[in-house]
């Protein structure tokens, strides 16, 4: 009240009129709504998001690799089993399982697609010897064989789907990083575009297929 | 505000998806309008209200939501991606349980599939699905039983769902509202402790010591009503918030510029509150009410697929 009587007076006349005051509470609620308006909220919750959303992918390739051991196992047991079909698949699982995936994977896009690679890699060996074993029908008709081969339908379908959630998560938080005004924010604390899948044989995949009808 | 935004992403992205499907020439999800869902006329009335009474008294039993969906045909797509999408789409299951299961039979296709949701992949593991529908429901399929095959595989998803230890729906209610209780004391208390001087303050400038005073304890007992609806909660809040008020008046009236900079940062709190609040009301509200998903179920690609 005693103090520079210039800016205390106007201080003082201002916040005790009422209009005034409110003006000043509703300036300063809508400062702190600004705040968070400018997506670094969004940030950290799409970018705990997109952790978990790969890690639930990891699982699922893990999920995979524990079920070929059991797999190779059972095609063993088959006599004369095709064995360059079997040894693809082992060797395509111990390059996967090989290599180190850490969180920093998913900032560097190099590593993603070295993985990316072993995944896809790994997922054409079985799909090729899951082709081979339907000429065996005694394999065919194992019990223990029709049950994993189920499983690993499944455990495919877990990793189509925990890819997908991945996918979106990591599009919605480039498109946040990307977008105005959230790219400020963006720049400012150094959040960049994450990496996210492709398809690891893009070539492979748009020549078209060589169908051969000739008996082997 | 940055709920409002999630919303709208989601929204856009569901939007998004929908008009993919429609430009992709992908069967459109049904709506989920009950318990059965034949598209293909195949189930007479009777069997259809039979199979809907039994999954609904499971539901009211049990708690779990289990939908059976019959199209002619999932084409061009395979019967795992449609019933992904369809799954995706419904969220069937409780929202605090998760537990949802959905059985889709392609007709024309003669193909079938089980899908769990990710709380019942412990109950019916992909090997249990496929033997459920090997064993009990494409025998009688082969024989064109529609109606006994699709109520033998119920029966036995049913079973299955019993042997698991779920919580019921009437305990898990009853937890709900204790959990819930204990979260809005907290709130409330937090609430009181930071929104009454600061209302108290904007009140008193506004209308004057006396009546800002009165106006304070009746905004804090309202405020109490609302978050507690418990009668005497709110008269003693009101109460306590009305002591605050007073035994603000007599505090110094100083640092004025101090006591407004501190007051916007509880404005921000104080909306990030009331919004948290908001949205668990709404998410609970949806629950309630005739047939509706539950909108907890997780549909992460478990399940098999089989055909006849």
């Amino acid at each position: 009240m005693n103090g520079p009587p210039a800016i205390g007076g106007f201080m003082h006349t201002s916040l005790r009129s009422p209009v005034a005051r409110l003006v000043t509470w509703l300036a300063a609620l809508l400062m702190s709504i600004g705040l968070t308006g400018c997506g670094y909220n969004d940030f950290q919750r799409l970018d705990e998001q997109t952790q978990s959303a790969w890690s639930e992918v990891l699982n699922q390739y893990q999920r995979r690799a524990d079920l070929i051991p059991n797999i190779v196992a059972t095609v063993k047991g088959e006599a004369n089993f095709e064995q360059e079909t079997l040894t693809r698949v082992i060797e395509a699982r111990s390059r996967a399982t090989g290599i180190q995936v850490t969180p920093e994977t998913l900032n560097d896009p190099a590593a993603m697609q070295r993985f990316q690679a072993a995944q896809g890699e790994l997922g054409s060996a079985l799909s090729r010897l899951m082709v081979v074993v339907e000429q065996y029908p005694n394999l065919k008709a194992n019990q223990g064989f029709s049950d994993l081969r189920v499983q690993l339908e499944g455990t495919e379908n877990r990793i189509t789907v925990a890819r997908n959630r991945y996918i979106q998560t990591v599009q919605q938080y480039n498109v946040l990083s990307r977008s105005f005004p959230s790219n400020l924010t963006a720049m400012v604390f150094g959040y960049k575009p994450k990496a996210n899948f492709q398809v690891a044989n893009e070539a492979a995949i748009s020549a078209p297929p060589a169908v051969d009808f000739k008996k082997p | 505000m940055t709920r409002l935004c999630a919303r709208c992403l989601l929204a856009l992205g569901l939007w998004g998806v929908v008009v993919f499907a429609a430009a992709q020439g992908l069967v459109s999800v049904p709506a989920l309008s009950a318990r059965v869902i034949d598209q293909t006329a195949t189930l007479d009335a009777a069997s259809l209200n039979a199979l809907e009474a039994k999954l609904a008294a499971f539901e009211q039993s049990n708690g779990s939501q289990v939908v059976v969906l019959m199209v002619p045909t999932t084409a061009p797509e395979d019967i795992a991606d449609f019933t992904q999408r369809v799954g995706d789409a419904w969220k069937i299951g409780r929202a605090d349980v998760g537990d949802g299961a959905l059985f889709v039979i392609a007709k024309d296709d003669r193909r079938l599939r089980i899908a769990t949701a990710k709380a019942l992949e412990g109950a019916i593991p992909d090997l249990m699905a496929r033997r459920i529908l090997d064993s009990a429901v494409t025998p009688a399929l082969r024989q064109g039983d529609y109606a006994g095959g699709i109520n033998a595989g119920v029966d036995q998803i049913l079973a299955r769902i019993r042997g698991e230890e779920l919580p019921l729906p009437n305990a898990s209610a009853a937890q709900r509202a204790a959990s819930s209780s204990d979260f809005e004391w907290t709130d409330a208390l937090i609430f009181l402790v930071f929104a009454v001087p600061m209302l108290s303050g904007l009140l008193r400038g506004m209308f004057g010591n006396k009546l800002g005073t009165v106006f304070t304890g009746l905004g804090a007992g309202a405020l109490a009503w609302v978050l507690t609806a418990v009668a005497w909660v709110a008269i003693g809040a009101g109460l306590l918030g009305m002591l605050a008020a007073l035994f603000m008046q007599f505090l110094p009236a100083a640092s004025l510029g101090g006591g407004s900079g501190r007051g916007g940062r509880g404005g921000g709190w104080n909306g990030g509150m009331g919004g948290g609040m908001g949205g668990g009301g709404f998410g609970g509200g949806r629950g309630g009410g005739g047939f509706s998903s539950g909108g907890g179920g997780n549909f992460g690609g478990g399940g098999a697929s089989g055909g006849w």
